[in-house]
């Protein structure tokens, strides 16, 4: 059993690594982690109702964008994605800086890595976010808008009254799953150098050089993530739909 | 516009193609394979199967693929008995191999719970009609189950197609000079991503949007008796009589 020998060394040292300091780094880790989550799903949010509207719309071009984003969004990798608006950023930063005299002509400015990163993972998330709103928004009963119109309801009215709380509630399992992605997604952004979950991991594998026992324990905070958001999106579920549940 | 730099960036990432289409297709047949076998012990009704089927997925899908690959690039690595081992060691110290083993146990876990969906939405009353004409178990599923629900997978699949060309780019992180790692090495070289990344992106748009034609090429093909009939004035339509 050189197998079940080996592995016992290799976890006999996890509780003394992570008790000397990388438990807590790690959790700091989890907290970016969320953070780049929810800022990417809030940019996500906006980016996808408007791409939405853009799909929806009767103007053939404002359906060719719409097209468009959510196309190239989810046919490139997200990696490249992210590289783009990194270092991209860190292009355009520059070339404004150098030719407004701020600073040197041999500096460089770089994007901060948080934001280029969150914008990166906050549009892929749009794209993502857009289908479901657009699904959602033509799932609502065609009755109901009918209806709404022939109240004299204004289209500010009707958006904040009829289509918002449907498609809300048509949305959330769909944004459940735009959830987990960006989650995942998250990860990639410690390329950039945003001290989340996997570049903590990482920077712990390297340090220690205990790479089996740090990613393991960063896929499993990883699964901790995303198993607990399941139970709270069925909760938003119930809630957005209380008043459509039927009896049994 | 430096039209010259586009067109040698474009170059010289088209020259890495190849080797992102070895890594997705190997990963992707690769998968196919585990895929298959997973649904299996899923489908053959042993509960222990079952149990095994489910953690695979849940672990599989709930993690990030980054951190697949590290933990089998880096992670495995630890383990004496890997190092030593004649079998295990050439593929898992290679950037490559690990990659692709990577996709290939990521996308197992999607295409099973896929081809799991297909199955059961295969019509009860075409099983039961097979039945009722006497076909064997082998036979039903050659004849019957199988044909429909690899038709009812296809869409799917299609998806988790795409979205290991997509994973292919994770190869670049682990030294692999893939179209990333060239557009990458590239990028640094030249300190002009815009430019260079968009080349790359082009090169995947371009790639995914024809994998995503041909499955719905494959998919056309493949539902004859889902088409409305052509219309019978188009089929005698006469010939114009001035071409």
């Amino acid at each position: 059993m050189e197998f079940l020998s080996d592995l016992q060394a290799q976890f006999s040292t996890a509780y003394e690594l992570l008790a000397a300091g990388w438990g807590v780094q790690l959790l700091w880790g989890i907290a970016w982690t969320l953070a780049v989550t929810v800022v990417s799903m809030l940019i996500g949010a906006v980016l996808g109702s408007l791409v939405a509207a853009a799909k929806l719309s009767h103007r053939g071009g404002l359906r060719f964008i719409g097209e468009s984003y959510t196309t190239v969004f989810r046919g490139e990798p997200e990696l490249l994605v992210i590289y783009l608006f990194y270092y991209g950023g860190t292009q355009v930063l520059t070339g404004v800086a150098r030719s407004t005299g701020s600073i040197g002509s041999t500096d460089i400015l770089n994007m901060p890595s948080f934001l280029g990163g969150v914008l990166a993972v906050g549009i892929i998330s749009g794209a993502y976010q857009a289908e479901v709103f657009r699904g959602s928004f033509l799932a609502i009963h065609r009755g109901e808008l009918e209806a709404a119109r022939a109240y004299g309801m204004s289209a500010w009215l009707r958006f904040r009254l009829v289509i918002v709380p449907q498609v809300l509630r048509l949305a959330v399992p769909g944004l459940g799953n735009v959830w987990q992605l960006t989650i995942k997604d998250s990860a990639l952004i410690s390329v950039t150098g945003v001290a989340e979950l996997m570049l903590t991991a990482n920077k712990a594998a390297r340090s220690t050089h205990h790479s089996l026992l740090f990613y393991t324990v960063a896929g499993i905070l990883y699964l901790v993530m995303t198993s607990i958001s399941t139970p709270i999106f069925e909760k938003a579920e119930r809630y957005t739909s209380r008043s459509f549940t039927r009896p049994k | 516009m430096d039209l010259d730099f586009y067109l040698s960036t474009m170059w010289s990432v088209l020259k890495a193609l190849p080797l992102t289409l070895e890594i997705w297709f190997f990963g992707i047949a690769f998968g196919l394979i585990i895929a298959t076998g997973l649904t299996w012990l899923r489908a053959s009704g042993y509960r222990l199967g079952e149990y095994f089927t489910r953690a695979y997925v849940f672990i599989f899908r709930g993690s990030p693929l980054l951190v697949q690959l590290y933990l089998i690039y880096f992670g495995l690595s630890q383990f004496d008995f890997v190092r030593h081992s004649p079998i295990l060691w050439p593929i898992l110290r290679d950037p490559m191999y690990c990659t692709i083993v990577a996709m290939a146990l990521n996308t197992a876990a999607y295409e099973s719970e896929i081809f799991r969906g297909a199955l059961r939405a295969v019509p009860v009353g075409q099983i039961e009609a097979a039945k009722a004409f006497g076909m064997s178990a082998f036979t039903r599923f050659r004849l019957v189950t199988l044909p429909i629900a690899l038709r009812l997978a296809l869409p799917a699949y299609s998806t988790e197609i795409i979205l290991m060309t997509k994973a292919t780019a994770l190869a670049s992180v682990v030294t692999i000079m893939e179209m990333m790692g060239t557009a990458q090495k590239i990028q640094h070289d030249t300190f002009r991503p815009i430019e260079v990344l968009t080349c790359a992106g082009v090169i995947y748009l371009l790639l995914n949007l024809s994998i995503a034609r041909l499955f719905a090429w494959v998919e056309y093909r493949l539902s004859p008796h889902l088409r409305p009939p052509p219309e019978q004035s188009q089929q005698i339509k006469p010939v114009p009589e001035v071409l």
